[in-house]
């Protein structure tokens, strides 16, 4: 990124409830917005670029950028379910590079936990091509995953034991997040003897369903060095998508295989020099086979990486997701790009909670899992470092 | 029809998949098979992803497969699915090659295993396949144990 402008996150806000039924989605969007521009010390005035996927409701952006009031030269729906919020600030750091935008607001809300509609409407997904295909056999979000479980399983001999060790990490970070939406720090022996949703996975494999949402706010060069607050540097990114492949399907990858290289490669680091990793963890299984496409270890030695708290803060040989993750802290809106995001940013600014606070974290990466593993994957990676 | 009954739901036939649709209510699977690169392409569209050509041409599978990957699901399903639960949702690659998502039905969950061999059966959804008199009704594909 030598002779290109650089993009660095000044502000991030996640918002603190877990369950809104007296708020609108536009209104929580609204507050996640204010927040993170008052943590970059910015206002909406400042907004140049808005940012928004399918959680935004109506014409998305577009219906956004009214209802905020912003008066912006550059919009991006960008759209790929939970990942969406890392592909916008790739982009961002895109438009940055380009000399079109200083200041770029990206926001996330949903209520799905008090029963608010999910993203994108059911005319849009019924609609699509492999609607017919996909829709009759009653796979559940969790159904899909449950089949990418037990491939990796077959293939590589990885127990239910392994996936429990990924919950255990998170829960033990949650214990310190007085907003995680579960707080209770659990063994794998209660991972396993939760109970069975969708073989092999149990509902102690799984995400929260919670309210809420964030907000990222990501500037130029020009702007950070204006600003009083500690500023993030953009230093890699990357973006692929997966899909079924005309029926070669592929259980045991996710497009953070392109991802996650394309963004090391850019930084001009290893997975072996990142300190801090927030990984995406709509399930257990969803985090063992990223940190394996990663390449923070060989396909198939996932179960194997996360043995013996390797995944706990603060001294663990990959601490992730010490916020409690998707998995107990929170899955705003069905989507848990947001959050790793805005976690890596509190670890390289030293504001994680100090019990799971990395010491001396320098490099820190952030990764996304949109659409489904057993379909459409959409993957983003970002390598975010310090500069103080 | 003796063997279970599972949900079902209205297609949406389209120019991309009526002949899909028309096969599986005649009891055959029929796929398109790019004349240019030779894939044969799930799900039924009308263009080779691989090779971007759109001349293909329309070739009935055998109806056999074996087992990629599946779930017995035992909740986290929509409303209409709660009464048929545990469910099998599994991904069957069929013989030709491709891998499509699916369920299975009449065999024991306990003895299903990854690598199994399964074949066709098409399940009745009571939508006719177009708004012609005496149009077949479409059927859905899910697969069963080879006797």
């Amino acid at each position: 990124m030598t002779q290109r402008s650089r993009a660095f996150i000044a502000g991030a806000y996640e918002h603190p409830q877990r369950t809104i039924p007296d708020k609108t989605v536009p209104q929580i969007h609204a507050e996640v917005a204010i927040g993170a521009l008052a943590d970059a010390g910015l206002t909406m005035a400042d907004v140049d670029a808005y940012y928004s996927a399918g959680d935004a409701p109506g014409f998305g952006a577009l219906s956004m950028i009214d209802y905020l009031g912003l008066d912006v030269s550059h919009v991006d729906d960008t759209e790929t379910g939970g990942s969406s919020y890392l592909v916008h600030v790739r982009h961002a750091a895109e438009a940055i590079a380009a000399g079109h935008i200083d200041v770029a607001l990206i926001t996330l809300a949903g209520n799905p936990r008090s029963g608010g509609a999910g993203p994108g409407g059911s005319a849009r997904f019924s609609s699509a091509p492999e609607a017919s295909f996909e829709n009759f056999f009653g796979m559940g979000v969790i159904g899909g995953y449950a089949m990418a479980a037990h491939r990796h399983m077959h293939e590589f001999g990885t127990t239910g034991a392994d996936l429990a060790e990924i919950k255990v990490a998170a829960s033990t970070h949650a214990q310190h997040n007085p907003n995680a939406f579960l707080q209770d720090v659990v063994t794998v022996e209660q991972v396993l003897e939760s109970r069975m949703i969708s073989d092999p996975l149990h509902l102690l494999d799984a995400c929260v369903i919670t309210d809420g949402g964030g907000a990222l706010v990501v500037v130029s060069e020009a702007v950070a060095n204006d600003l009083a607050r500690h500023t993030i540097p953009v230093l890699g990114t990357g973006e692929a998508i997966k899909g079924i492949n005309a029926g070669r399907i592929d259980l045991t990858h996710t497009a953070a295989v392109v991802s996650g290289p394309a963004a090391f490669a850019e930084a001009g680091v290893t997975p072996a020099d990142i300190d801090y990793a927030s990984i995406y963890d709509s399930f257990t299984i969803t985090v063992l086979v990223t940190l394996e496409d990663l390449g923070f270890c060989e396909k198939g030695k996932g179960g194997e990486f996360v043995r013996d708290g390797a995944l706990q803060a603060p001294h663990g040989r990959l601490p992730f997701n010490t916020d409690g993750g998707g998995l107990c802290n929170n899955h705003p809106a069905n989507r848990g790009g947001m959050t790793k995001v805005i976690e890596a940013v509190r670890q390289l600014r030293g504001e994680a909670h100090p019990a799971v606070q990395v010491p001396d974290c320098k490099l820190a990466l952030a990764h996304g899992t949109g659409g489904s593993m057993a379909t459409r994957v959409g993957s983003s990676t970002l390598i975010l470092g310090r500069e103080i | 029809m003796s063997e279970t009954q599972l949900p079902t739901g209205e297609p949406n036939i389209t120019h991309d998949n009526r002949r899909y649709w028309q096969g599986t209510a005649e009891g055959r699977i029929d796929l398109p098979r790019c004349t240019a690169c030779d894939l044969v392409i799930w799900y039924p569209r009308s263009i080779c992803p691989d090779c971007q050509s759109m001349e293909l041409e329309w070739e009935t599978m055998s109806g056999l497969g074996t087992v990629y990957s599946y779930t017995v699901t035992r909740a986290g399903v929509g409303r209409k699915w709660r009464e048929h639960l545990p469910l099998v949702v599994a991904y069957v690659q069929l013989d030709e090659g491709p891998i499509v998502l699916t369920n299975l039905v009449d065999i024991d969950p306990s003895i299903i295993e990854i690598g199994m061999a399964v074949t066709a059966v098409f399940h009745d959804t009571g939508h006719p396949i177009s708004d012609e008199d005496g149009a077949p009704t479409s059927a859905i594909l899910r697969f069963t144990s080879v006797s």
